[in-house]
């Protein structure tokens, strides 16, 4: 998952644009998203076929992302997760709250 | 105040009408000329959507016009605020006199109504949630009742009371789809098939044809017609995103900024609004719009006592796809007190609240009586 990082104002934005939607400034740098964040709101959706966990996951650095939840059999607003590793299209799985993404 | 009014107002047939939307286009604007004692000769303004790709040439064709103003912009269901805005501005300007602001669907005769989003090739969203599946727009609307639930500490008991409340205001008027059918239970409401948890498909609103039309003109001019002019006294608007995971915060929508816009312009504040029409799509939207227009705290929208939806709303009255035209046609019946059961008492002041999109649109009207 690749989010852009601002060097004019530090801001960390998805997805990528050609400007930085904060400060203007042109071409902000890609860099790689750490993969953590939590749980900004979830639904689980009944459409044909199995249900699925559709959510808006809040980055560490600052931008949401939409996903899915897997392997959380009840999930909750605010609780931390994780990118599952090599998924595509990128889905997040539970973790434990180390407590790192306070004040981020 | 603008010095701009609604000098008529009135509804296509509702419901399942067997009509095309160019005939219940031209029931909702030869309605509501006739409710203003004007013809299809004084109308130089109209704005629409929703007929066709160029759905204001396509009307005026219809209809014989050859109008000096139009407007169709698109933005959901939230528009037809923001068409009353435009048009009390080129009234003002003197671009034209007369504007007929109409809209109307067969969704429901032609069962055309989808539930997942369309993606246009090269935006974001195609990129970045097609592959999600949403349904669109109710996913997201789940979403927002979820974070609302889980910050205010409630339960989908709560939320199901809106629906309940909406059925009971719909048995008070005869148009409404669910007239009929008698009061409605949180448990019904409760128990009804899960689409996108933590709605249920009885906090969806209804599928209908249907549609209106408002009729505006200069006050000065509708004081000379037959009906009791209702003055446009303010508007605002605003837009905050498309994409499902734009929004900061799900909670702050765009109706803040619309609301506190329209009430600066209007000189007002939600202590003087009678009656609120509010667009519910879902049961979420009432309370966060009553929180996000002033008429409660946050939280606290449940409780809000202001008298709002009087006609049953988009969840039990009507709803053809977009019910912005008909938040105003109800707005107008409610200060002209025609409301019969439903009036609420010496309403002089109401406000209208369009919202399109998912959250995406927002936009204001505060009409008042002619003082
Ligand atoms: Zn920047």
């Amino acid at each position: 998952m690749r989010l852009q990082h601002c060097l004019g104002c530090g801001t960390c934005q998805h997805p990528l644009r050609p400007i930085c939607v904060t400060c203007g400034r042109h071409r902000p740098d890609e860099v790689p998203a750490a993969g953590t964040g939590v749980v900004d709101s979830f639904t689980v959706v009944n459409r044909t076929g199995e249900p699925f966990v559709l959510a808006r996951v809040r980055l560490t650095e600052g931008p949401i992302v939409l996903t899915h939840l897997t392997g959380i059999p009840d999930p909750r607003c605010d609780q931390p997760v994780r990118l599952v590793e090599g998924s595509d299209p990128p889905v997040f799985t539970g973790r434990k709250d180390t407590g790192s993404d306070d004040g981020l | 105040m603008t010095g701009v009014a609604i000098a008529g107002a009135a509804e296509c047939d509702l419901g399942k009408t067997g009509r095309t939307i160019l005939e219940l286009q031209t029931q909702a604007v030869t309605r509501a000329l006739d409710d203003a004692g004007l013809t299809l000769a004084d109308v130089d303004g109209i704005a629409t959507n929703g007929i066709s790709r160029f759905s204001a040439t396509q009307l005026a064709d219809w209809l014989g016009l050859q109008p000096s103003w139009c407007d169709s912009t698109f933005a959901g269901g939230a528009v037809f605020e923001m068409y009353v805005a435009r048009a009390a501005q080129a009234i003002a300007a003197g671009q034209c006199r007369t504007v007929v602001i109409s809209y109307a669907s067969d969704q429901r005769s032609a069962r055309s109504r989808r539930l997942h989003a369309v993606y246009d090739e090269g935006t974001p969203e195609a990129e970045h949630e097609a592959p999600y599946r949403p349904m669109y727009p109710i996913s997201y609307y789940a979403m927002v009742a979820q974070r609302y639930l889980h910050e205010h500490g409630l339960t989908r008991a709560d939320l199901a009371g809106v629906a309940v409340a909406a059925r009971e205001r719909a048995r008070r008027n005869p148009a409404a789809w669910t007239y009929g059918l008698g009061p409605l239970t949180a448990d019904e409401v409760l128990a009804a098939p899960m689409i996108s948890s933590p709605l249920g498909r009885l906090d969806c609103c209804l599928v209908t044809d249907g549609g209106g039309a408002i009729v505006m003109t200069s006050l000065d001019r509708a004081r000379d017609l037959p009906k009791k002019p209702v003055e446009v006294l303010g508007y605002g608007e605003a837009l905050t995103h498309t994409g499902m995971a734009t929004a900061p915060d799900l909670l702050r929508t765009g109706a803040i900024d619309s609301g506190r816009r329209a009430f600066e312009r209007a000189g007002l504040v939600p202590a003087d609004v009678d009656v609120v029409q509010l667009y519910d799509s879902f049961t979420i939207s009432v309370p966060l719009g009553l929180e996000a227009l002033g008429f409660a705290d946050p939280g606290a929208g449940l409780g809000a006592t202001v008298p709002h939806n009087t006609g049953g709303g988009g969840l039990a009255y009507c709803h053809p796809g977009q019910l912005g035209v008909l938040l105003l046609v109800e707005a107008v019946r409610q200060l002209r007190g025609v409301c019969g059961d439903r009036q609420v008492p010496g309403a002089r002041t109401a406000l209208a609240h369009g919202t399109g999109g998912i959250f995406s649109s927002h936009a204001t009207v505060i009409l008042g009586v002619d003082r």
